[in-house]
């Protein structure tokens, strides 16, 4: 293992991936030093002359947190809704998405081909063009020549959520299926035949072989719907509408701009706000990046 | 040292506005005056426990003075109004409404959409009251942009004055520069600033998706004064083509300060900064005295630094822009129309108290507002230019007309026009744009 | 302090929280049971109905019939009322803009999969156990955890411009100053206004290549990698026989998430240039036609043509996976 690393971190990598880094966080050190400037600073001076002239203020924060206007003392409300419209939203499409795969991948039918091809192109469905119909499907109800085959849902306050819940894993299912079949797939199959030799059901061999070994993969998948849909506004916008009672945190920074977008200093404290959770979520994740789960189980 | 004392300012304010929300909380409490105050809304009738939905494209502190606004209200009526005010109103109210959830109410700041929504049935005709207080309070130019194929649909609310410049009254003090009266006084006045080294005009037209709006704006102002509101009115309903010797001319007028690099972008460079600028920073030179004058509307008095007096007297203030001659005073200007989805008793008896003076002057009292209604009394005015553009809206001689690209189908108003005209000002010819934005106006 | 929050005021969302995650327990646990219940002898086919069913469902409802009804709407007027035939179609293609935003699209489409996988794939291989691995990671990965909102404004601090003389409060201008050369208006001039857009784009994705890439990486069953060791593979050769062959699966989902993305993509377009200056790219005159401009017919016909544009990339999938039989 160090060998690998002594052969591989050689002198030029190690600056390459120092630049890649440094090139990466700068914009990012940018708007978070803008964040603690003056709105007429931001707006007239670059964030680098703070280290000529240092000044900091916390007004951006104090304006997003605790508000310059009366409704504003509610972030912690959105900040609620967003939480409770995260984690319902990743759990589903995750599940859902490595039933799905599994079967894709290792359960012989016919026409497995088309229903993956099918879902593999669905990724390509603009996510606008379905917002009318799943608002509708909600509204209304299913009719199908006036027959009522589903009755309208009447969501009202913190029911909301199951719309958006609802909504996210539509949208999050084709790429997460996609995924984990892709990881799925790649696993050697002696190892399938192995254990339903020894009697192992299809639902044991999902629970205690393929979830542990892609592991890592569900991991990253985990992170991306999470940031996917903590980070959405058109969605939450939609289904979650925009009052404390149930929209995300996205949809309060979006109105925090002013009606003409004039107060948009606003959205530097807003940005860092917003993203201490999903780096929380980053790095506890991070423990699932482990190499070698497939050693050791392959032997034999 | 700077951060602290900053920090412990920040602390002193923040008890501020604790306390202050302290007692705005608990004042509407305090029983007794609730029975005298009520009487004015007993008209409205009860409604206990129900809810009247509001879908605006009004945001943060201003939509906060609405609902501040509305307490009284829901207190006496019983009635709950839920508000949302979104910065992309045009999607979102056309998912809404085509998923089958459309608000009880929406506040339209475009006319045009308005209308695309009363065709296609979408809308709820005005209720009789609404309309007899309408008409008792706005000139029939304003009633005409909430009426659509002869139904009248929904009365007015707010208001915007699109033709000021702003300027700074010290600098023009100093300098002994005199507030033009006509065009050609302004372009004289122009003239004389450019010669004393200065660039005369600062402008911004980026806002994002919706770059270029300010730009339509300039175009309109003069096309207004040029041609007059008849063929205005022709030429925003495209009688009149984008293309006519008559239109070009006037746009060609607008260029000659727009396109002109010894006039402009005071204190952003070359013209083509102006395509780069935000539009909410395009005036802000004036301030440091990087540029002496800025087209904008009304509203841009929320925009100056913090501390900058806006006043006759102060730091910054607004002149008409000048039309032809000094006697003719067109002015162009914009609003939000207050249209109804359902037609339920309390959302009648809402709809109606927003048609009423007593709202735009309780309104006025809270915050900066203009309202065109008659009956609005302007010793409620919270700054200088609001008050300066009620009496202009409010003046019986004044011809109003509403920003164009509001009226335009929103392929044109709030698409190619807007592209256009951020192609020009990116050095394209006039011909050019105009041909380009004629060719994309919607066969009907 | 008065923040107004009441927590009492909340309990409901917890509830509903509550029941959300139930539900979820009770719909994955229904689904155990059935497979488990149902015998091994039974055909493959019953335990992939199980399996796929709650998926197939919701795509049905979700993304299946909103496809379907585009489709119809794309041959119908602006307000969905009259058949219009290939009206719309005609139209898309005679746009004056129409080549400029397919060049757009097709630039967008093929540069920002390549970059991305390409910076992620070396520096997911580079951090690779090195001590700062988890710090490393954790910087290319920040950009994907601000919002679209928080990269815009981030990427207006970059290329801001102020004229000559003037101080700059755009790093990027600044840069070209402090090295004597002239501010630009980066977003103004076509074609290369382009590339700056792609950059911001490139900048939050490629922690998106970094993360699925590492973890591709760290799945190669270490007795492969000991075999290369024990054969005297040097960095180079195990990058290139080892590393490579066994993360390709990993690599062609980075590059066909990232393509269909592209293909969809206009919120960096929207908030940065609003599509103009010849910025404009297929999904942002799809969103403009259909929900600004009221014409459903036409953004719908743009979004059939994003169905149609992916058929190649479907017909390998389809090719691969038969070759793999």
């Amino acid at each position: 293992m160090t060998s690998v690393r002594a052969s591989l971190s050689s002198r030029t990598a190690s600056l390459v991936a120092l630049l890649i880094a440094v090139l990466w966080t700068t914009p990012t050190f940018g708007l978070l030093l803008s964040s603690f400037r003056q709105e007429d600073q931001i707006k007239s001076t670059g964030w680098w002359t703070f280290f000529s002239a240092p000044e900091l203020t916390l007004e951006n924060y104090q304006e997003v947190l605790f508000g310059a206007s009366s409704s504003s003392g509610q972030l912690a409300s959105f900040l609620i809704n967003s939480i409770v419209i995260t984690v319902p939203s990743v759990l589903f499409p995750l599940a859902f998405g490595s039933f799905a795969a599994y079967a894709l991948a290792w359960l012989p039918f016919r026409g497995r081909d088309w229903i993956y091809i099918g879902i593999f192109a669905l990724q390509v469905v603009p996510l606008q063009m379905a917002l009318v119909p799943l608002l509708s499907f909600f509204s209304q109800g299913v009719e199908v020549f006036g027959l009522h085959l589903l009755p309208a849902w009447n969501l009202e306050g913190t029911g909301r959520f199951v719309q958006v819940w609802f909504a996210h894993t539509c949208f999050g299912l084709p790429l997460s299926i996609f995924l984990l079949h892709n990881f799925m797939s790649e696993l050697p199959g002696e190892l399938m035949e192995a254990a339903r030799s020894d009697g192992a059901t299809h639902g044991m061999i999902f629970r205690r072989i393929v979830l542990p070994l892609v592991a890592p993969a569900l991991a990253s998948l985990a992170i991306f719907q999470f940031l996917w849909v903590w980070n959405d506004l058109l969605v939450g916008l939609i289904f979650a509408g925009g009052t404390a009672e149930s929209a995300p945190m996205t949809v309060r920074l979006a109105q925090m701009a002013g009606t003409r977008g004039n107060e948009w200093q606003r959205l530097t404290a807003g940005a860092f706000v917003s993203v201490i959770i999903p780096l929380v979520v980053f790095l506890s994740m991070q423990r699932y990046f482990v190499r070698g789960l497939l050693a050791g189980s392959v032997k034999g | 040292m700077a951060f602290a004392s900053r920090l412990l300012v920040g602390a002193v304010g923040l008890a501020l506005v604790a306390t202050g929300c302290g007692s705005t909380s608990t004042a509407p409490e305090a029983e007794g005056s609730t029975s005298a105050d009520c009487a004015a809304f007993s008209a409205y009738g009860k409604h206990d426990g129900k809810k009247v939905s509001v879908y605006s494209p009004i945001r943060d502190a201003e939509a906060d003075l609405f609902q501040q606004n509305w307490k009284p209200f829901e207190k006496c009526t019983g009635m709950k109004i839920t508000y949302e005010g979104t910065g992309e109103f045009e999607a979102q109210i056309q998912v809404r409404s085509d998923g089958g959830t459309p608000p009880d109410l929406a506040f339209f700041p475009q006319p045009g959409l308005l209308a695309r929504f009363a065709k296609a049935g979408k809308l709820k005709p005005a209720p009789a009251e609404v309309k007899t207080l309408a008409e008792e309070g706005w000139s029939k130019d304003w009633l005409n942009y909430g009426t659509v194929d002869g139904a009248f649909y929904a009365a007015p609310l707010g208001a915007s004055v699109k033709s000021f410049v702003w300027y700074s009254p010290k600098t023009f003090q100093e300098k002994g520069w005199k507030v033009p009266t006509t065009w050609d006084e302004l372009m004289t006045l122009t003239e004389t600033i450019a010669a004393g080294g200065l660039k005369p005009w600062c402008a911004g037209i980026e806002s994002g998706e919706a770059t270029g709006w300010p730009a339509t704006d300039w175009i309109e102002d003069v096309i207004l004064r040029e041609l007059g509101p008849e063929e205005y009115d022709r030429w925003v309903a495209h009688e009149l083509k984008f293309n006519d010797p008559k239109v070009v001319a006037a746009v060609d007028k607008v260029g000659a300060i727009l396109k002109n690099d010894k006039y402009v972008n005071g204190g952003y460079g070359p013209v083509k900064s102006i395509a780069s600028t935000a539009f909410q920073e395009g005036g802000v030179p004036i301030t440091t005295g990087k540029c002496a004058m800025h087209r904008q509307a009304s509203f841009y008095a929320n925009f100056w630094p913090e501390g900058t007096k806006v006043a006759q007297d102060g730091d910054v203030f607004a002149f008409y822009l000048p039309g032809k001659d000094a006697s003719s005073k067109p002015v162009l200007g914009a609003g939000e129309f207050v249209a109804a989805f359902t037609d339920r008793p309390e959302v009648k008896a809402f709809q109606r108290y927003l048609a009423t003076a007593e709202h735009a002057n309780a309104r006025m009292k809270l915050g900066t507002y203009v309202s065109a209604r008659k009956g609005v009394d302007l010793a409620n005015a919270q700054n200088p230019i609001d008050k300066l553009s009620m009496e202009m809206l409010g003046d019986p001689a004044t011809v109003f007309r509403f920003d164009g690209s509001d009226l335009m189908p929103a392929a044109v108003g709030s698409g190619s026009f807007w592209k256009g005209m951020t192609d020009w000002i990116n050095g394209k010819d006039t011909r050019t744009v105009l041909d380009y934005i004629d060719a994309s106006w919607p066969p009907s | 302090m008065d923040l107004d929050f009441d927590l009492s005021a909340e309990s409901p969302k917890f509830v509903q929280l509550a029941i959300g995650v139930v539900a979820f327990l009770a719909v994955v646990g229904l689904v155990l049971l059935l497979l488990d219940r149902t015998p091994m002898r039974q055909r493959a086919r019953l335990h992939a109905t199980i399996l796929l069913a709650p998926a197939v469902t919701l795509l049905t409802i979700g993304l299946i019939v909103p496809a379907v009804r585009t489709t119809l709407l794309s041959f119908m007027s602006g307000d969905g009322t009259d058949f219009v035939g290939l009206a719309n179609y005609a139209w898309m293609f005679t746009q004056p803009e129409a080549v400029t935003v397919l060049r757009n699209t097709l630039a967008w489409v093929v540069l920002v999969p390549l970059l991305v996988t390409a910076i992620g794939l070396v520096y997911a291989v580079i951090v690779d156990h090195s001590r700062f691995e988890s710090l490393a990671k954790t910087l290319v990965f920040l950009p994907m955890a601000i919002s679209f909102v928080g990269a815009g404004i981030i990427w207006k601090f970059v290329y801001a411009y102020r004229p000559e003389g003037a101080d700059q409060i755009g790093l990027l201008n600044q840069v070209v100053v402090w090295f004597g050369g002239e501010p630009r208006q980066w977003l103004l001039d076509s074609p290369l206004n382009t590339l700056f857009l792609i950059v911001v784009m490139v900048w939050i994705q490629a922690g998106f290549a970094t993360v699925v890439l590492s973890a591709a990486i760290k799945s190669i069953p270490s007795d492969i990698v000991e075999a290369a060791k024990l054969d005297g593979a040097g960095p180079a050769q195990m990058f290139f026989r080892v590393t490579l062959p066994s993360i390709r699966p990993a690599i062609i989902v980075v590059l066909v998430t990232q393509s269909f993305g592209m293909l969809k993509l206009f919120d960096i377009v929207r908030t940065m240039t609003g599509g103009q200056f010849d910025t404009s790219v297929l999904a942002n005159e799809m969103y403009n036609q259909a929900f600004r401009y009221g014409e459903t017919g036409r953004g719908a016909a743009l979004a059939v043509f994003l169905f149609v544009l992916v058929t190649p990339v479907v017909v390998y999938q389809l090719r691969t996976r038969r070759a793999v039989r």
